[in-house]
């Protein structure tokens, strides 16, 4: 008798998504697949806008990461319009996608994870949320919601809006700093480094518990892609993309993002709306890679700043070679942030950061370009084709939840086998096979509601399609 | 004949006003500071009596009159916002919002659009008609300008402008009821059009169907206060 157990929604996550499990006749887990449940459509319906509208409609693919859209997005028309945006306009934008980083990793890590970590896999889900870890460590619930506003403060000063600014345009943005906002963000940086060395602090000191969970959580040898500068130092707004392999060496370097749709592919499967995404040569799925934090410090030589330096080295003492739990993304996500703030100090110092030329014009110079930068969650590419007016004929994405699909199905499928036995089921269990997607923090229709108020049903369900066992939350 | 003859005197929400012969309604109301909403008209062009926004009540008539372009007589007594007339102008925006494809959130003129405004204004919350959905095109052919017909109300201002003060005459309407739409010239591409690039329909247009390229992500107030002005001057000459 083969059963099959699912788990909708998947709390805690940006998106909706759900998680099956099929058991077979001995009740031990047969596969495991993570399922995205909705369809957007933006690729479709911006066909027929001008160029120049997109990077604002793009913006409202994600409340969380509009900036991640935007910017792609504006990437994607400069390079329809052939021009290169002024060098005061690349330092804003640099120092836009900073502050969204580290919003966004901040929202990932204290509200999203740090209940896992800090009260348990297995504490009482009532209280397992943000508020539980403001009344259990009021220092890290403050830090957190601390972190959250500095990030989404500078996205304000810049853009004048928190969420969907339409400060990013083709070509560069529409305003130059003002003095007043730099100062302002200068007298921000005290705070937001203490807040994110409290929270690597506590994350460390807690680490050490979870090897049980490090163990099974996607933890597995894979490819790593992301973008990197000339120097090998991390970068999320310009360089190219590099890929690893599961050992460390270099499969091919210097991707641009004309380059992209060469060398990148999208599979498909009929369980999930979102793509499964693959490099070309090694075909799918062996040439499935992952994304993201972790994936980005397994790629880098350096950060370029001197404390996530440190950070990077004592990090990168996890293992010898690229670090391949997934769980780790959790400790990368803060190294990052910690280079974040730093990285948003030193572009403050850049004596033309408040010059006024901000912003190239240009019309349609090109039918087709892409622009790719790295999201929070992952790397992003947008890649559109225009008409010779400059209206939309063709819009791809590709999202970092397509990148890390194969590995996030390959790491519930590790995680179950790990934490269901006998077809039995705990809801301890049941929080961790959701921690495992949790990890990877994806956006997965990259929509802004959070499911921690919602009803979590795990069902199992026998052969003949009744209902043997059900746990509701 | 002395200029008092052409006086007449009314009574407007309860107001008992003196006007010339010859204004309407709506220019009297104006005036003393009473507020009638208004999309089609503007201050410089002629009046079309189109969007029917500013329909009001003539006590001894059951026919409601636009304000635009009915003249004001002597002892007329008009109500300009009773409960009906409220009810009329939401049922006239849910329609203008049902009928294209009005998206705030994502338009040029976000902020600054006179239909926005104005369904603030007169507290419209939600549309109880169901959404057409029309699959209407862009016109981006233009090197400066752009004219998104998803936005247009079909006030016909950019119609006005053109052919009243510029002389151009290159905007029109072509088509009928539902179907009608604004083209420019024998419904040629606006950028190949005898256009004269002077920008008056974009600065003229409530909403975000005509608007500025450069404007993309800015702010995009309009300004149409030189309408009047320019009249004033050929006037003068």
């Amino acid at each position: 008798m083969t059963q099959t157990i699912t788990i909708d929604p998947v709390t805690r996550l940006e998106g909706h998504g759900k998680i099956t499990i099929m058991l077979d006749s001995q009740g031990q887990v047969e596969d495991a697949h993570f399922h995205v449940t909705q369809v957007r459509g933006f690729e479709k319906f911006s066909e027929g806008r001008p160029f120049y509208e997109m990077p604002s409609l793009m913006a409202r693919i994600c409340g969380i990461c509009p900036v991640s859209h935007l910017l792609a997005s504006a990437k994607a028309c400069e390079a329809i319009m052939a021009v290169r945006i002024p060098h005061t306009a690349a330092q804003l934008r640099r120092m836009l996608n900073m502050a969204q980083m580290v919003q966004s990793h901040a929202l990932s890590f204290f509200h999203l994870s740090s209940p896992d970590l800090l009260l348990g896999m297995e504490s009482d889900p009532v209280k397992r949320n943000i508020f539980g870890v403001a009344a259990a460590r009021p220092d890290l619930g403050l830090a957190g919601i601390g972190l959250r506003r500095f990030g989404q403060h500078i996205i304000e000063l810049l853009g004048t809006k928190r969420i969907h600014t339409g400060w990013v345009v083709p070509g560069g943005v529409t305003e130059a700093l003002s003095a007043a906002h730099r100062d302002e963000i200068l007298a921000m940086l005290p705070e937001a480094y203490a807040n994110v060395k409290l929270a690597l602090t506590a994350y460390k000191q807690i680490a050490d518990s979870f090897s049980q969970e490090i163990e099974v959580f996607a933890n597995f040898p894979s490819n790593y892609l992301g973008l990197i500068n000339e120097d090998e130092s991390i970068e999320f707004t310009d360089g190219a993309l590099r890929l690893i392999d599961p050992t460390g060496a270099i499969i091919e370097d210097g991707m641009t993002a004309s380059r992209f749709t060469e060398v990148i592919g999208e599979a498909v499967e009929n369980y999930s709306y979102t793509k499964f995404v693959y490099y070309k040569p090694l075909g799918y799925p062996q040439g499935s890679y992952r994304v993201g934090p972790l994936p980005r410090l397994n790629i880098v030589k350096s950060m370029g700043t001197p404390q996530a330096d440190k950070e990077l080295a004592e990090f990168k003492q996890l293992a010898k070679g690229p670090i391949e739990s997934s769980f780790h993304y959790h400790h990368a996500r803060l190294v990052e942030a910690l280079y974040g703030v730093e990285n948003i100090e030193r572009i403050l110092t850049d004596p033309l950061i408040l010059d006024k030329h901000v912003r190239a014009t240009a019309g349609v110079n090109r039918l087709e370009g892409g622009g790719q930068i790295e999201a929070p969650r992952g790397t992003l590419n947008h890649h559109y084709k225009v008409d010779e007016n400059g209206k939309i004929t063709w819009a791809n994405l590709v999202v970092a939840t397509g990148h890390n699909n194969n590995a996030m199905n390959r790491g519930v499928l590790q995680s179950a086998r790990a934490y269901v036995k006998d077809g039995k089921f705990t809801p301890g269990a049941l929080n961790r096979v959701e921690a495992v997607i949790r990890a990877f923090d994806p956006c997965l229709s990259c929509s802004t509601h959070a499911f921690g108020q919602m009803p979590l049903v795990m069902t199992m369900v026998n052969a003949d399609g009744e209902v043997v066992d059900q746990l509701i939350r | 004949m002395s200029e008092s003859m052409g006086v007449k005197t009314l009574i407007i929400d309860g107001q008992e006003l003196s006007a010339r012969a010859g204004q309407t309604i709506l220019e009297v109301a104006r005036e003393n500071e009473i507020n009638i909403p208004t999309l089609c008209h503007l201050e410089g062009l002629s009046n079309v009596g189109a969007c029917r926004l500013c329909l009001v009540e003539i006590k001894g008539s059951n026919k409601l009159l636009p304000a635009c372009v009915a003249n004001i007589h002597e002892g007329m007594e008009v109500v300009t916002n009773s409960e009906r007339l409220k009810k009329h102008r939401l049922v006239i925006l849910e329609l203008l919002f049902a009928e294209r494809n009005h998206i705030c959130a994502v338009c040029v003129s976000n902020g600054h659009c006179e239909l926005q405004a104005l369904a603030q204004e007169l507290g419209l919350t939600h549309i109880s008609l169901p959404y057409r959905n029309p699959a209407l095109t862009v016109d981006a052919s233009h090197e400066r300008f752009t004219a998104d017909h998803n936005r247009c109300i079909l006030c016909m201002r950019c119609v006005r402008a053109c052919a009243e003060i510029e002389g151009a005459h290159i905007w029109d309407v072509m088509g009928r009821g539902i179907d009608s739409i604004v083209i420019t010239d024998l419904h040629d591409d606006w950028g190949s059009s005898a256009c004269t690039r002077c920008g008056k329909c974009v600065q003229c247009c409530p909403t975000g169907a005509l608007f500025d390229k450069s404007k993309i992500g800015s702010d995009h107030p309009k300004y149409p206060d030189f309408l009047p002005y320019l009249n004033l001057m050929r006037e003068a000459r």
